[in-house]
């Protein structure tokens, strides 16, 4: 073991490359390695990476795919519309400002609910995790139409139930102000998966520390505080990371709902639905390639960022390393 | 760790203590469930009221005080004898055979369910269903201030005119298929990839692990413009190719899902079948893979799940072609054109979403495992 780590050691070091080595065996097993990682390696290189570039060179055209012929460099033409561009600014506050309040929301309504699936004196966990979680599945473009009646001012389900407690309800779909609490709502339709990973988590937190913190008195609420969240920030994390980068991508919810054009008032045009105008009804394809790395950009940023904080509240069991 | 001495059942009731405890623990076990029913009945609210209206005659949709579920104004056949009136200058006639609507009347019995025949503007008379030969009542009052009978009655018309209308046979058709294809791709592919990351070391195999599942933050916007260019290019713009043949290569999720399963494995039968001369792709098909079939299942679940609900793809790749659409698309498409029928939107929902609800309640089980398994297990 020793020995082998010494050599591997080494052929990092060997300007030949790692692959010197490698005895004939551990070479022949390398060789079948590449091979079986080829569909994908291939795969990511015409699905992904290819067309990053071209997404790229594109940004620094004026291709349009109605005239593709007349592409032609631009230089750095589409950056300057992307700082000017008054649509740009606005649409990104709008997914910005969203995620300010949606991304929370979708972590801890989960939280919660995995709370009480997990709590020891509910009885039919499964069931209620079954039903819970089912919603989920529900295709989007049904739950989309389901929520869309649900939530008419007149006729809906919710603005008949609060008009029984004698409260009137808004108009959800219709309201500049009311249109994004609506959004959050279907938004909580999907929350199955982060709901279950983290009851999964908080099943596996050992019995003996919730024994031991009893034992020293600490109730019900100071142990979930104390134990169960600290133990599982592993998983709220990937929740966290996949909300996150959901939200950069939200689009579809907005497009079949509210229309291509973010109704009430623009008031829904969330930058992704602003990067398919450009991009597929103006067929502008160079500015919306623009648009698009602008998007991949913040993406990335903010995941590094995240994974940057990861090692001052995220825990990982001792001895083991990321 | 002390253990607690044991205490045998029987003595918990003759212990003061137990009684009270258990009974603390029965109205903590009721109180939470109660919240947590409650809590599920709101959040599949919205199920009721998409059942509900799907079932709905579109004469509901327009009445105000028209119960929630769906049901049609009862009426009332007569089969008394002829009776006529005269009332003013007018002559009413009350015919056998002919129909009259039932209406809540409030009178000194309390509210009666009566079938109006004779509407006049300050009184109206009324026939007692129950007894109709004790012959016209008399009753004073606008009618139009009455409620009618409401009686439970689905419509299962909507369905069979959803069902022609959007073409569901064609749609479902074209969905199995897609998902099908993507599904075996998929899983070829992702099974190739995550045996090679699980059971191979090579130089460069843990940068490529991470460039794996980077892909899953990538923003499929960045990729979306030339992909699609290149699509149309090479004229797979109206075919399912777009939707297919890239999951033939292999996908993040469901290689990472795979390849916890296949370290999941033990190494000392690919081992002992190496030894004997097994090559690679023999362990991988005669070993590894027959005990790895839950998670074959389960990649293969997620993919059909996710290619069912997939909506922005087939709408870019397939607008020009209703004849290859699938169902999110198809539905998207009719409620476009008919946004003022809420019951038909209501219809294709229900229809959309049968399918894929069914198989998670038959498959749940794996299904959830899945889940749990790609993101618990790092």
């Amino acid at each position: 073991m020793h020995r082998e780590s010494i050599r591997r050691l080494w052929s990092r070091l060997d300007p030949r490359g790692p692959w010197r080595g490698l005895s004939p065996l551990e070479r022949r097993r390398a060789v079948w390695g590449w091979v079986f990682l080829s569909p994908w390696l291939v795969g990511f290189l015409v699905f992904y990476l290819i067309p990053m570039v071209a997404s790229l060179v594109f940004s620094f055209t004026n291709f349009n795919l109605n005239q593709p012929e007349q592409i032609r460099f631009i230089g750095l033409e589409n950056y300057r519309q992307l700082l000017t561009d008054p649509l740009v600014r606005r649409s990104l506050w709008i997914t910005v400002r969203f995620m300010l309040f949606s991304v929370p929301i979708s972590i801890l309504v989960p939280l919660a609910l995995a709370a009480l699936l997990n709590a020891r004196s509910l009885w039919g966990k499964r069931v209620f995790r079954t039903l819970f979680y089912m919603p989920t599945v529900v295709p989007l473009i049904s739950a989309i139409y389901i929520w869309q009646g649900f939530l008419n001012a007149r006729t809906g389900w919710l603005n008949r139930f609060l008009a029984w407690l004698g409260i009137k309800g808004p108009d959800w779909l219709n309201s500049v102000t009311w249109v994004y609490p609506a959004l959050i709502l279907i938004g909580l339709w999907g929350m199955g998966n982060a709901m279950l990973t983290m009851l999964a988590a908080m099943q596996n937190v050992p019995r003996e520390l919730y024994e031991a913190a009893a034992i020293d008195g600490a109730g019900p609420f100071r142990r979930f505080l104390h134990i169960t969240l600290p133990l599982i920030t592993p998983v709220i994390f990937y929740n966290l990371v996949l909300s996150i980068i959901g939200h950069f991508q939200y689009f579809i919810i907005p497009w079949v709902l509210l229309g291509p054009n973010g109704d009430p008032g623009g008031a829904t045009l969330f930058f992704n639905l602003y990067l398919f105008k450009v991009a597929f009804v103006y067929v502008n394809m160079g500015y919306g390639a623009t648009l698009a790395w602008l998007l991949f950009l913040l993406a990335l940023g903010v995941t590094i960022l995240l994974f940057g904080t990861a090692r001052y509240w995220v825990y990982y069991p001792a001895g083991e390393e990321r | 760790m002390s253990r607690k001495p044991y205490v045998p059942s029987g003595y918990a009731w003759t212990s003061s203590a137990y009684p009270a405890r258990q009974w603390r623990r029965l109205v903590a076990v009721a109180g939470v469930t109660l919240f947590a029913l409650i809590l599920l009945l709101g959040y599949l609210s919205p199920f009721g009221y998409m059942v509900a209206t799907a079932f709905k005659d579109r004469q509901m949709m327009a009445k105000p005080n028209a119960p929630l579920w769906p049901a049609v104004e009862a009426t009332y056949t007569y089969t008394g004898p002829e009776l006529q009136v005269k009332l003013g200058s007018r002559t009413y006639r009350v015919v056998p055979g002919k129909t009259y609507p039932l209406y809540r009347v409030p009178t000194e019995e309390g509210i009666r369910n009566l079938a109006l025949v004779i509407k006049r503007r300050k009184e109206s008379y009324f026939i007692d269903p129950q007894r109709p030969e004790q012959g016209l009542i008399r009753w004073q009052g606008n009618w139009r201030k009455l409620q009618p009978v409401w009686q439970f009655r689905p419509k299962w018309e909507n369905f069979v005119k959803a069902w022609h209308e959007i073409n569901f046979p064609r749609l479902l058709r074209n969905t199995f298929a897609i998902a099908v294809i993507g599904a075996i791709g998929t899983l070829i592919s992702s099974t190739l990839v995550a045996y090679g990351f699980a059971r191979f070391r090579f130089p460069g195999r843990n940068v490529l692990f991470i460039i794996l599942i980077g892909t899953i933050i990538l923003p499929g916007q960045v990729t979306l413009v030339p992909t699609y260019a290149f699509f149309a290019r090479i004229g797979w713009v109206g075919t399912w190719l777009p939707l297919t043949v890239p999951h033939f290569f292999a996908n993040a999720y469901n290689v990472f899902l795979l390849r916890q399963f296949f370290l999941a494995i033990p190494r000392e039968l690919d081992e002992a079948a190496m030894i004997d001369g097994a090559g690679p792709f023999r362990i991988l098909w005669s070993i590894v893979l027959p005990q790895a079939w839950p998670a074959l299942v389960t990649v293969f679940l997620f993919h059909f799940m996710w290619a069912w609900n997939d909506y922005f793809y087939p709408y870019i790749y397939l607008s020009t072609r209703p004849d290859l659409q699938p169902i999110s698309v198809g539905i998207y498409t009719y409620n476009a054109m008919y946004f003022s029928q809420p019951h038909m939107i209501q219809a294709t929902a229900l229809m959309g979403l049968v399918v894929p609800v069914v198989i998670f309640f038959l498959a749940q089980r794996a299904f959830m495992r899945g889940v749990i398994f790609t993101g618990v297990e790092k």
